[in-house]
């Protein structure tokens, strides 16, 4: 019998977005509601001065909530269903399994991806190189946080934990780090505690393509370079060491 | 490669917890259906999940077909299905939508995982619950969604982990017969706290005691290991018995249950036609078998009296 691989990644995407989407819409409310509704705030507490710094963190919040999102789904799949159990058993490789679920995260978040580039159209002058470096660091930001995700579900055991992790790791990540803001905000000793996220990296990245920060070639060399390094490390990690078949 | 189901030494030790699997050694036809009972506990599921690629045995090795389980899963895997015994079915499926995501992870195209939903469906007769969300199903139609997905799978070895768990006498012995036609051309290795089910289905049975294997060939096989062949139970409390030959079992509720031979059985009887005595004889069954290898029997000669009146 021919496996189909396609076949393998469509289910994800099917059990995970599209039936979902299917037989429950409210989900979709969901995703664009927090990326908005930060967006909202920092717009109008800053009369509109922010306006594009505040897409470009709701695209990366956008991004690294996919990820997020998909750790509680594998959980929930996982311990609650046992729907992975199944899985594994089944000639779906863990990288198929995590692929089909990553793109069905896209899927999922495509709404607000979609609001969110329009609003980036048109309130953000950019330029074509600009418009290629937002991409791949949204990309580099979505494999970090994908990874992150299924390398966290294959450890939890109960969907209950995932919760927390879910909430420590999206104020971590999205909220507190200078990703809705520019950095120089931060007054200079706390600005260091913001390079521990790789948000912040992103953000600046993002900030200085749309030309709100001017940055030094350095800045923006080592910018990449964690940005770059952290997905790697990540992907690899959750490749290698995610829990897949139990010892 | 030969067919078989066989493992050797398998002893699985949980990582700060208890020895589940025991020095595990098994070596079976692949085919028609193996029923493994024991007790909660007993190791069952672990055993399946180690044979379905799903947890790594500490030490030993167990082969399906000549397929190793833990170095050659890739290639196990494209013949396995199996239901979990914790799992559910999804809340935001149907069972068309359950099944065919399912099929899709087998690697089949979309057509051809849709195609194979109605016959399922159909065979676990619950089509008409086909594109209702399973959320709002019974919890008997919930569990025949999920069994009728591992099934759809057309998997040559099905594992199911207690699959009639949950179902009603009838469901249960509709899905018996199914599994009766399925079992000519497969392998269903069954676990099970039905022994009614594993004595109708089965034509092997294990029997798994705190992770040792204490049983394991057909049915009649199994009668010759206890050696007696009747089953004496007394249907009410504070008898006193001694047999001559045989065992003593007294079950958790204080009934006394003799295993024996027929002419200790026939001796038995009439001694307790005369004192009035309620009693039920019977050849032995997989129960009594189960009964008399997994709870610590008392040995004749050490019969406990209690007289203590009721
Ligand atoms: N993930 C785990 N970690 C540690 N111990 C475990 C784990 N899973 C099972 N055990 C232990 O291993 C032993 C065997 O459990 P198992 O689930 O295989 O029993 P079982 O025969 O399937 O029981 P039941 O009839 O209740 O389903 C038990 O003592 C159980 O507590
Ligand atoms: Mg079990």
């Amino acid at each position: 019998m021919g496996r189909s691989k396609l076949s393998q990644l469509w289910a994800s995407v099917l059990i995970n977005a599209i039936y979902s989407m299917e037989n429950y819409p409210i989900t979709l409310v969901n995703t664009f509601m927090a990326p908005l509704s930060i967006l909202i705030i920092i717009t109008l507490v800053s009369h509109g001065t922010l306006l594009s710094v505040g897409l470009s963190g709701a695209l990366i919040m956008t991004m690294v909530t996919s990820g997020i999102g998909l750790q509680a789904d594998l959980s929930h799949l996982k311990n609650d269903f046992k729907v992975q159990d199944m899985v594994v058993s089944s000639p779906t490789s863990a990288f198929m399994y995590m692929l089909g679920m990553a793109v069905s995260e896209v899927i999922f978040s495509l709404p607000a991806i979609i609001i969110l580039t329009i609003l980036a159209v048109l309130f953000i002058k950019v330029t074509i190189i600009g418009a290629i470096v937002i991409f791949a660091v949204m990309a580099l930001m979505f494999s970090f946080s994908i990874a992150l995700g299924f390398f966290l579900s294959t450890y939890s055991t109960d969907i209950v934990q995932n919760y927390a992790f879910m909430g420590i790791l999206s104020i971590f990540l999205t909220t507190i780090p200078p990703v809705y803001y520019p950095i120089t905000y931060i007054p200079l000793p706390y600005r260091y505690i913001a390079y521990l996220s790789p948000t912040t990296y992103a953000a600046e990245i993002i900030q200085s393509a749309i030309g709100y920060l001017q940055l030094s070639t350095l800045t923006l060399a080592v910018d990449w370079a964690v940005v770059i390094a952290v997905a790697a490390v990540l992907l690899t990690l959750s490749i290698k060491k995610s829990r897949w078949r139990e010892s | 490669m030969k067919p078989g189901l066989v493992c050797k030494n398998l002893t699985k030790r949980y990582k700060n917890g208890p020895m589940a699997l025991d020095n595990i050694n098994i070596s079976i036809p692949s085919k028609g259906i193996f029923a493994l009972i024991g007790r909660n506990g007993a190791g069952k599921t672990t055993l399946t999940r180690i044979l379905a690629t799903e947890l790594l045995p500490s030490s030993g090795t167990a082969t399906i077909n000549g397929i190793d389980v833990v170095n050659e899963a890739g290639r196990l895997r494209e013949q396995i299905a199996i239901l979990p015994q914790e799992s559910r079915a999804v809340q935001w499926l149907t069972p068309r939508q359950s099944i065919t995501s399912y099929l899709l992870y087998c690697g089949l195209s979309l057509r051809e995982a849709d195609s194979r939903v109605l016959p399922t469906l159909e065979l676990l007769g619950i089509k008409k619950n086909e594109n209702t969300l399973n959320r709002m199903l019974s919890g008997g139609v919930k569990r025949k969604v999920l069994i009728a997905t591992v099934l759809a799978s057309g998997s040559k070895v099905l594992f199911v982990d207690e699959p009639t768990t949950g179902l009603d006498p009838i469901s249960r012995s509709e899905l018996w017969t199914v599994l009766n036609k399925l079992k000519k051309d497969r392998f269903i290795f069954l676990t099970t706290h039905y022994l009614e089910e594993a004595e109708r289905l089965a034509d092997m049975i294990g029997i798994i005691d705190e992770g040792k294997l204490v049983a394991l060939g057909t049915l009649n096989e199994l009668r010759k290991i206890v050696k007696y062949g009747y089953s004496v139970r007394i249907l009410q409390k504070g008898v006193s018995v001694r047999p001559r030959h045989g065992k003593l079992i007294v079950g958790e509720n204080g009934f006394k249950q003799i295993i024996t031979t027929e002419d200790e059985a026939d001796r038995l009887a009439k001694r307790f036609i005369r004192d009035g005595t309620r009693f039920s004889m019977n050849p032995i069954s997989l129960e009594d078998i189960f009964y008399y290898l997994v709870k610590k029997p008392i040995e004749t000669g050490e019969v406990e009296e209690d007289e203590g009146g009721w």
